[in-house]
């Protein structure tokens, strides 16, 4: 309760800072509308915004399930075999050095105007740092553990189950924070690069026409988003973290 | 890294009784324990654990270290019944007993965190109870409690290990004298037995001859 109350005086206080600036500047509406006039087009505006707003969600919200999903599985396997880590690990973090950003006209061009495109741009923004984040905490098991594993003569796949996962969580749980912030960038980046839905698109399409006032207000509505998915997977994260630790009721 | 002492040692574990190894810390006590119980160690190691009826060690040996090791996610119960979990083993009806008999019944369902440091050694001895090993390893598991709560762990260890090989790893003499049926000092040159004190383990904390154990124990630690 006290963050979101923060959360909110923050916002007022940037809004202010906002207002100032047009008063100050005296800034026509087409380079900086006044907060006034952005939250007006939010409210007169808000079909139009809705309707693109649910496409960019649906592809957020699916591109995470399926990201983190992936990247889950994919520590898993790397964290069971040495082999893999060696051949799969460096592949990984050199796919990381190719901008996702430049590969979202390809994948436009590969798979449409559709939403596929966006939920495929998300998952590749978010699979690295679920993969890392989930596969540092598997690999990094507090040693005792598995000496008292391995004394009890443990299978492998049940100190993975019962131990190294458990023991993990909290690292899946930063993965999964850093995800709720990057699935909104993928997503709005593929939409920008072409797409006929969304608020990406229609944040292009606002910024040719010069209504800067509705690209605000999709700007808003996206922040807003994102800063509710960040909130929720929060809570999600801290469950886990709470649990590995034994603090939940 | 350096080479470090290169020593050999020889041990032997008398059955059914507590073998205290007793040294200052660093000398490699723990080293050896883990050698025994087939953990890394990180160490080049040549040699051999042998058994005198020459059976294998694996699937008779139980582990308890200086940390509890409980899983916090896990509760009591949970905990104590780890490792037939992890061998995919149906839970033993032995579990209520072992809550009774460590004085945990009332602590059964709470979480690792939740506990005073006495229970959780409590728990940890109930895990390794639970396991019912003809043989126990106990790698300085008292070290880390108050006095008080030590030597009554000592005697709940001792009660309940009964009829068990242990061999206990300590760098505290008055442990060793109290607990130990036969004493090893373990040295940079090397381990050699010592005379335990007079009388069965396990001997009252203030008995003059562990007292007086005890100091001669201390003058060899620091003598060496």
């Amino acid at each position: 309760m006290k963050s979101l109350l923060n959360g909110c005086i923050v916002a007022l206080v940037l809004i202010a800072i906002w207002q100032v600036v047009v008063t100050l500047t005296g800034a026509p509406g087409f380079i900086l509308p006044a907060p006034a006039k952005v939250a007006e087009t939010l409210w007169t505006s808000r079909a139009l915004i809705f309707e693109n707003a649910w496409i960019t969600g649906l592809e957020v919200l699916a591109g995470l399930v399926l990201g983190t999903t992936m990247g889950a599985a994919t520590a898993l396997h790397l964290s069971t075999s040495p082999m893999a880590r060696r051949f799969v690990m460096p592949a990984l973090v050199f796919s990381q050095a190719v901008p996702v950003f430049a590969l979202a006209p390809v994948l436009t061009l590969w798979m449409g105007y559709g939403i596929g495109s966006k939920i495929l741009m998300t998952v590749l923004i978010i699979y690295f740092p679920v993969t890392s984040n989930f596969l540092d905490g598997l690999m990094n098991t507090p040693k005792g553990y598995l000496d008292l594993a391995r004394v009890m003569n443990a299978t492998p796949a049940r100190v993975l189950w019962r131990i190294r996962v458990p023991s993990a969580l909290p690292n899946l749980a930063s993965g999964l924070r850093l995800a709720a912030v990057y699935a909104p960038i993928g997503a709005v980046i593929g939409e920008w690069v072409g797409a006929s839905r969304g608020l990406g698109y229609l944040m292009l399409l606002a910024n040719g026409r010069a209504k800067t006032d509705l690209m605000f207000a999709a700007l808003v509505v996206l922040a807003s988003f994102t800063v509710l998915m960040h909130w929720a997977l929060g809570i999600l994260a801290t469950r886990l973290e709470r649990r590995t630790k034994g603090l939940l009721p | 890294m350096g080479a470090g002492p290169q020593t050999a040692v020889d041990l032997a574990l008398p059955i059914g009784v507590w073998t205290c190894l007793l040294g200052p810390s660093g000398v490699g006590k723990s080293t050896l324990l883990r050698l025994i119980a087939g953990l890394d160690v990180g160490v080049a190691f040549s040699g051999e654990v042998s058994t005198s009826d020459g059976k294998s060690l694996e699937g008779r040996l139980a582990y308890m270290a200086q940390s509890d090791l409980l899983l916090p996610w896990l509760n009591v119960a949970q905990n104590i019944q780890l490792g037939a979990k992890l061998r995919g083993e149906a839970t033993e009806a032995r579990l209520d007993d072992l809550l009774v008999r460590t004085g945990l019944q009332a602590h059964r369902d709470k979480h690792p965190p939740a506990l005073s440091g006495g229970m959780r050694q409590r728990a940890a001895l109930a895990r390794t109870l639970m396991e019912d090993r003809p043989i126990v390893l106990l790698d300085e598991p008292f070290s880390a409690l108050d006095a008080k709560t030590r030597a009554e762990m000592q005697e709940l260890a001792f009660e309940l290990l009964k009829g068990r090989s242990v061999l206990l790893v300590t760098h505290d003499p008055a442990e060793a004298a109290r607990l130990g049926t036969e004493i090893l000092l373990m040295q940079d040159s090397g381990i050699s037995k010592v005379a335990a004190p007079s009388g069965t383990p396990i001997r009252a904390v203030d008995d003059p001859a562990v007292l007086d154990r005890q100091t001669a124990l201390l003058r060899q630690l620091r003598a060496a």
